[in-house]
């Protein structure tokens, strides 16, 4: 171990300890002696590039109303938060987290030499790569090799409701795809670990048949919570989320998406829908993590391949942009404003912003903050922690 | 858990109270100048194709390893049989909306009319694969797809992802050299790789750039000077935006000295194609992906130099390669049987062709391949699909296990109850079968609604695909009776020796009758590789 690497594990063994969290943490050989997966770690993709402008406005900037004369948000219909900025009046269910502190604002996330095509840049999200390197790891896949998960929880990753693995592509984790606990548990009687290996793949495949297994053993949909989730296919995810996150093994993340946000025309309608869909559904995930406890221990992020260009277009909808907004939130969460605004005066030549947060700060949050584990390696390079995570 | 254990436990029981199959040891690889038999030939013609039917094994068990590659590479094809859907060769004037002057309602159409043209395509080359009779030039189109990639959702226009994958055909086991030329001025290349956009003084080096690192050289054998020089070469490669054809602009053009690979002189693009094919590299990088889509993931590299140079000195002669690589020993090592995945395609059309099950309608295969993580004409990114273990995870590997469940539920059940018993089936784990096998959003359609219109249309193909499969209706009593012998005992053991490259995980048992060792033998995680 080099020196760097030593002072990063103890730095991040210092940081467990400041955590001070009742639940186990688990130490095991080649990961770091700190890395703590009992931290729940939940992810929020809003598909097709939510409109990060009229999610967080810029409500007293003139600027804002001359690029966006049909879909800029009134000052007295945003959800005010400072003097400068509003919610999306559709957000203001979120209001109780940002008074309580638990709701951090990240403003202007992106990434150098932006790609402005959803396949490539969800992929560049997902694999934080660089704008012009490919990668087929998820950065989670390569977290995850560095410092694993212990095998005693259900599985590394729960992805919901989509069998895109995201950041948790690649071999070698244990992702589990899956729209409904009791379908999954009904596919995976299919599944059949034992046997003996005659090669390489073979051993593969029958490490993912022993995953599915292991996943179904520890999963169950019958957990009743008190809350009341929300109708809809929003809605249901987060109840499977929350059924998931229920079983007692662990599991370290669960990804949910929510789509439509590639509003090039017709805006208002949509996001202010989808905008409500998130904002209920993550009030559900609230008071169901609190029945279980589980509300310290959980840091619940959205993401998206990016936010939207700051004038709209002629279709009452904007095209593809740039640096976005983001939300973080949870119990340990430092509410707050990260990043910075966006600089409507300063636009680049293509009409959008530059970023002031990259992508992979929040990333190497998560990584070495919530979970105590180093991030260099999953993220190609060394990234700054933003400090929205209490320790 | 309690399920699990269950079935686990069931099976050992049944390992413990019947008199098993022994696994069958397969016999060692046949001596070159003998004929191939029956499990040779097996190997043979799974690798290099889809997974064959008992009489193709048969017929070609016959033939020795010479004769048996001889008759392959003599059979393939240059067009498919096929015919394409007619929006594929529609000859009138491409016209995308395109800007800020299109309004909403006309990019949606386009958008969707595309997705719709799509999805005949992938049908098309779905249909081709299950029905042609030279399954080695489908294995070869798939593996240039996978090499000289372009995708749907970037080129969006599907007529000239059509054109592409019939140049692909057409040369895909012919001439390199001129498969290569062919491609770098293949109109949805240049789209997908932005060539379009390469201009005069304004060079885009998306496409030098990957046809170095990906089409020919490999990664580290040359340096980003060679990349930006090579790009100006390709300066003013462009299309008709009408016609959608290849179009060469002078005045775009850069026709100043360049200097790659240490030469130096007023290239061109085709000359800059040409200086690649002269490296040693091309051929040894060509070489090793050969090997590992038909050999092993883990390429011989004292072979492959000696196959690259056979390969080079014949002028690039695909063919000539491929010879090499099917007659060498460790083709048909022992070790190196069951070494490979099989990718979406193969596991689905295999399974159709060996059982000899011929659907009306090959869009519900496509989906389902999809669904497994192979959209065709879809690759994720320029890199191609990963392949090997990639293609299993648990999503992926319960995709195919269901998609087995389905074929073999149906068995002894009347048509109807199947298709209801899968109608209802879920809505939910179709949802994420049927994941992005339409090209639209968010993916470039920029109509509101259009999300939500996409996830109604994710679920209507999932039914399409659900209803697909199960209505096939596999009698397994009568696929038994292909194999000789009579004793269900020896009948079983052929079948496995059909169905699997290498002894299956759990011992199939006989005795539970002729569904159940097909669909055993199809569920085993054997099953997975070739």
């Amino acid at each position: 171990m080099d020196r760097r690497a030593f002072l990063q594990s103890s730095l991040s063994a210092a940081a467990l300890g400041a955590f001070g969290s009742g639940s186990a943490s688990v130490a095991f050989a080649g990961a770091p002696a700190g890395a703590n997966y009992r931290h729940l770690l939940v992810l929020i993709e809003l598909k097709g590039g939510n409109d990060g402008l009229n999610t967080v406005a810029p409500y007293a900037d003139p600027t804002y109303y001359a690029l966006r004369p049909k879909l800029a948000l009134a000052r007295d219909a945003v959800v005010q938060l400072s003097d400068r900025a509003g919610l999306h009046p559709a957000l203001a269910p979120l209001l109780p987290f940002w008074q309580d502190r638990e709701l951090a604002v990240l403003q202007g996330v992106g990434y150098p030499a932006p790609n402005l095509s959803h396949f490539r840049s969800i992929e560049i999200w997902d694999t934080a790569s660089a704008s012009e390197t490919y990668a087929t790891e998820g950065w989670l896949t390569r977290a995850f090799a560095a410092a694993p998960v212990p095998r005693s929880f259900a599985a590394d990753g729960v992805i919901i409701g989509n069998n895109d693995l995201g950041p948790l592509a690649g071999s070698g984790t244990r992702a589990i795809a899956l729209s409904n606990t009791e379908t999954f548990l009904r596919q995976a009687r299919l599944a059949a670990p034992a046997g003996e290996a005659h090669n390489k793949a073979f051993r593969h495949i029958l490490r993912v048949e022993a995953d599915i297994v292991q996943a179904a053993a520890h999963l169950d949909s019958r957990h009743a919570f008190g809350v009341e989730f929300p109708p809809g296919g929003f809605g249901n995810a987060v109840r499977t989320a929350c059924q998931v996150i229920a079983n007692p093994s662990g599991v370290a993340v669960v990804r949910l998406s929510l789509s439509g946000f590639d509003t090039h025309g017709g805006q208002s309608g949509t996001q202010a829908r989808l905008l409500g869909e998130l904002a209920r559904g993550i009030v559900a995930m609230k008071s169901a993590l609190d029945e279980l406890g589980r509300w310290n221990e959980t840091l619940l992020l959205t993401y998206a391949e990016f936010g939207r260009r700051p004038r709209e277009n002629l279709s009452a909808g904007t095209d593809h942009g740039t640096a976005n907004v983001h939300f973080a939130l949870g119990g340990r969460v430092a509410g707050g404003f990260y990043g910075e605004p966006p600089s409507l005066d300063r636009l680049a030549g293509d009409g959008n912003t530059g970023y002031a947060i990259d992508f992979r700060d929040v990333y190497a949050t998560v990584l070495e903050r919530w979970w105590g584990v180093p991030a260099q390696s999953a993220l190609g390079g060394r990234f700054a922690a933003v400090p929205f995570v209490r320790t | 858990m309690r399920m699990s254990i269950h079935i686990v436990a069931v099976r050992l029981l049944l390992i413990a109270a019947v008199a098993l199959l022994p696994a069958v040891a397969h016999p060692a690889a046949s001596a070159p100048n003998a004929a191939l038999g029956y499990d040779d030939a097996r190997h043979l013609l799974a690798r290099t194709g889809f997974d064959p039917t008992d009489a193709e094994v048969r017929a070609f068990g016959q033939l020795t390893r010479e004769a048996a590659v001889a008759k392959l590479l003599r059979e393939t094809r240059e067009f498919a049989l096929t015919a394409p859907p007619a929006s594929a060769v529609d000859t009138s004037p491409l016209r995308p909306p395109r800007g800020e002057s299109a309004s909403a309602a006309e990019r949606m159409a386009f958008a969707q009319q595309q997705a719709r043209d799509g999805l005949a395509l992938r049908a098309w080359w779905m249909q081709e694969m299950l029905v042609t009779p030279s399954p080695l030039t489908e294995r070869m189109t798939l593996f240039w797809h996978n090499h000289f990639v372009s995708a749907q959702p970037k080129v969006r226009i599907s007529r000239l992802m059509y054109r592409q994958n019939v140049t692909l055909r057409a040369h895909a086991t012919g001439n390199f050299d001129t498969l290569l030329h062919a491609i770098a001025k293949d109109p949805a290349m240049l789209v997908y790789l932005d060539s379009a956009q390469n201009r005069k003084g304004a060079p885009n080096e998306n496409f030098a750039r990957e046809v170095m690192e990906l089409f020919t050289l490999g990664e580290g054998h040359y340096t980003e000077q060679d990349v930006k020089e090579a790009a100006r070469a390709f300066t003013g490669w462009s299309l008709d935006r009408e016609t959608g054809q290849f179009a060469y602009r002078p005045r775009a053009h850069d026709s100043g000295m360049k200097t790659v690979f240490g030469k130096t002189g007023p290239f061109d693009g085709d000359a800059v194609l040409d200086l690649l094919l002269a490296r040693p590299e091309t051929a040894r990088h060509v070489t090793a992906k050969l090997w590992r889509e038909f050999v092993s993931p883990d390429p011989d590299p004292e072979q492959v130099q000696r196959i690259a140079a056979r390969f080079r000195d014949s002028n690039y002669d695909i063919k000539a390669a491929l010879s090499e690589l099917l007659l060498c020993d460790a083709f048909y090592a022992r070790a190196n049987r069951g070494v490979l995945v099989k990718s979406p395609a193969e596991f689905v059309v295999g399974t159709l062709r060996s059982l000899e099950l011929r659907p009306d309608q090959a869009l519900p295969f496509a989906i389902a391949a999809a669904g497994m993580g192979q959209n065709l004409m879809s690759p994720p990114n320029v890199k191609g699909w990963p392949g090997g273990e990639a293609w299993i995870n648990a999503t992926t590997l319960l995709a195919r296990k269901q998609f087995v469940d389905r074929l073999t539920r149906a068995d002894g059940l009347t048509r109807a109850v199947a298709m209801n018993a899968a109608r209802p089936a879920k809505a939910d784990d179709g949802e994420m079968e049927g994941a992005a096998v339409a090209d639209s959003t968010p993916r470039g359609s920029p109509a509101p609604g259009a999300a939500s219109a996409d996830g109604v249309r994710q679920q209507r193909l999932t039914r399409q695909m659900e209803r697909g499969v199960t209505s096939l209706h596999f009698d397994s009593a009568d696929f038994m009776t292909r194999f000789p012998g009579a004793a269900p005992d020896e009948r079983a053991m052929w079948a496995q020796r059909l169905l699997l490259a290498v002894a299956p995980q759990l011992p199939t048992d006989p005795a539970a009758g002729s569904l159940a060792v097909v669909r055993g033998l199809m569920l085993d995680a054997a099953y997975q590789l070739k």
